[in-house]
């Protein structure tokens, strides 16, 4: 009896087969062209894939409309620091979608204290404060960003007190053994899209203005000019950290053949810039500066608060929520006030 | 045309697929056969056409020129000539040449009451182009998938379609596929520098013969695959390097959506680590 039957082969290349099928997504797929045809400029993506994010990104509907007029937040109300513009009707409505978008189960003594809502003895207060003024300042003054669909509690809370996607800064590397270098290689994270690419590209590009730009002018770099491979990678790393943040991949903004090139850039990618600058803007201004107002437990590795990178509002969904605008029932209230 | 003397002796009528005796003959030192005039007829209309295409687009520059598929909004219907027609009618030409010269060397073969290895061998890069442009473009439900035909143009292409992946170094297939590129390079250049050692001896001395070969190789590195080993050795290597570069692009699309790199999740949660 021959030791390669052709039984055993079939079972081998049958289960071999199934593994591999095993770690796949089936067709069918819907793809979209994003370039001219025959450029390979297209995004693929799995139905499967796209009707569990619709489910997971379904908006909760509007409170009901308040009445503008009667007497202001800031007269009826104590310690009305950033809604006192508002009526009390329209302050309550507020308040009302506030918590049903970020503490549901929790209730309203998340933040305050029931015995007297005005004091400011609970840090979620504190922070949730400082959170308002956010959103009213992307929504006035990032509008390169978020355009007229603006952002919410919503858009990053969905449902929970803390955001599902922020990040903390990491430790230099943990690898061990030959595994271990100085580049934070070998430790494949979310931020860095489980590629052996530098572990946090965040803290130095969208906490800190490090320079993304790193494709040289020339075909052959000599004398010191242009970027490092290290820095390089770090921005390879944080391309890795917006693609799996919005569903898509390097070509929803690049054209390959020339990565830097805005000539040959689908226009998304100067929303994206937008972005980026967005980001670092909000950390720089809102996010980090709470450190000292979070207890231990809410604090990253490192001891810095937490910040958002671009999963935070986009959920793996190029446009949060698939577009739909919340903002546009909370204008004024999430504007600032005029 | 010359023909070498003993040349004449393996002109053997028959062993066709197609044709019968119609096609049995030679011109100059090319068999001709049934499959001889498809694959004229393809090749010549289908490069007839690329010229076409050539003079309709903006450039006679051969590093620009640029045929392309249709948009992916037509799916797997067919598409107007200038929009993607061309494309669809040379790809059909393409594959009819190809074909049509491996079914020609199958006739060979019988004619010389050969195995079929070589049209095998050729099957194998045939399958790879087809795997391209029609199994994935098929999978994926647009024509619009396939390569583009242009020197520059299929190069953007590839870039552009590795970058779906994020980082395409991380799809396995792809790493075998390289893998195989390399060793057949490899295996190759050791098997050339083995025959040209022992067929050129110092000065003086008598070309040496295979068991010196095979000597050499047991010495080094404690076997030797033998003379056919090698190659079906080679064949085997260099048949597999073009066969799992179309598994490669294959998969990337109808089955694996997202970046090759999370595909290594499962890899990452193996409990032995984890």
């Amino acid at each position: 009896m021959s030791f390669f039957s052709a039984r055993k082969a079939g079972a081998v290349i049958g289960a071999l087969m199934a593994v591999a099928l095993a770690g796949c997504e089936q067709p069918p797929h819907e793809s979209a062209q994003n370039g001219y045809r025959g450029t390979g400029m297209n995004q693929i993506v799995n139905k499967e894939t796209v009707e569990v994010k619709r489910a997971a990104n379904v908006v909760p509907e509007a409170q009901p409309p308040a009445d503008a007029d009667g007497q202001r937040a800031s007269q009826a109300y104590q310690n009305v620091q950033v809604l006192g513009h508002l009526s009390e009707g329209e302050f309550l409505r507020v308040m009302t979608a506030i918590t049903e978008w970020v503490a549901p189960e929790q209730g309203c003594a998340y933040c305050h204290n029931i015995e007297n809502l005005a004091e400011d003895s609970m840090y979620t207060k504190k922070v949730a404060r400082r959170m308002l003024q956010m959103t009213q300042t992307i929504n006035a003054n990032w509008t390169a960003h978020v355009g007229q669909t603006g952002v919410t509690c919503y858009t990053c809370h969905r449902g929970q007190a803390v955001p599902q996607n922020t990040w903390f800064s990491q430790k230099g590397h943990e690898a061990r053994g030959s595994a271990a270098d100085p580049m934070g290689h070998n430790q494949p994270t979310k931020a860095n899209g489980y590629a052996s690419l530098p572990l946090d590209p965040l803290t130095s590009l969208l906490l800190k203005d490090g320079q993304i730009r790193v494709a040289g002018n020339a075909a052959v770099s000599t004398g010191g000019q242009g970027e490092s491979i290290q820095q390089t990678e770090t921005v390879y790393s944080l391309m890795n950290h917006l693609s799996s943040s919005l569903g898509v991949n390097c070509t929803f903004c690049h054209n390959s053949r020339s990565f830097q090139s805005w000539e040959q850039s689908p226009p998304q990618r100067v929303t994206a810039w937008h972005g980026i600058r967005m980001v670092r803007g909000i950390n720089q201004t809102f996010l980090d500066p709470l450190q000292p107002v979070y207890p231990p437990e809410r604090l990253g590795p490192l001891g810095d608060a937490g910040k958002v990178g671009c999963a935070t509002c986009h959920q793996g969904v190029n446009k949060p929520l698939y577009g739909v605008s919340m903002f546009k029932d909370y204008v004024k209230e999430l504007t600032p006030p005029k | 045309m010359a023909m070498l003397s003993f040349e004449k002796k393996y002109r053997v009528r028959g062993g066709t697929l197609l044709g019968g005796d119609l096609f049995d003959f030679w011109v100059g030192p090319f068999y001709v056969g049934f499959f001889g005039v498809t694959t004229a007829f393809f090749s010549i209309l289908g490069t007839a056409l690329i010229f076409y295409g050539a003079s309709q687009g903006p450039t006679w520059n051969p590093w620009a020129i640029n045929i392309a598929p249709p948009d992916i909004s037509y799916g797997l219907g067919l598409a107007p000539l200038m929009e993607g027609g061309l494309w669809q009618i040379i790809t059909i030409c393409a594959i009819g040449a190809f074909s049509s010269w491996a079914l020609r060397e199958v006739e060979i073969c019988r004619k010389l009451g050969m195995g079929y290895h070589v049209p095998f061998a050729f099957s194998v890069a045939i399958f790879a182009y087809v795997t391209l442009v029609v199994i994935r473009p098929v999978l994926l439900g647009a024509w619009g998938h396939g390569f583009p035909y242009g020197i520059f143009s299929h190069l953007d292409w590839v870039s552009n379609v590795g970058y779906q992946y994020l980082h395409f170094h991380y799809n396995p297939a792809h790493m075998l596929a390289v893998t195989f590129f390399f060793t057949t390079t490899l295996a190759l250049s050791l098997h050339g520098a083995l025959v040209l050692s022992a067929t050129n001896p110092p000065k003086g001395q008598i070309v040496k013969t295979a068991e010196h070969e095979n000597t050499f190789f047991r010495d080094a590195i404690g076997y030797s695959i033998g003379t056919l080993g090698i190659h079906r050795l080679g064949l085997f290597l260099a048949l597999s390097a073009g066969f799992w570069s179309a598994v490669c692009i294959v998969i990337s699309g109808p089955f694996w959506t997202r970046s090759w790199p999370e595909w290594w999740g499962w890899w990452l949660e193996l409990p032995i680590w984890r």
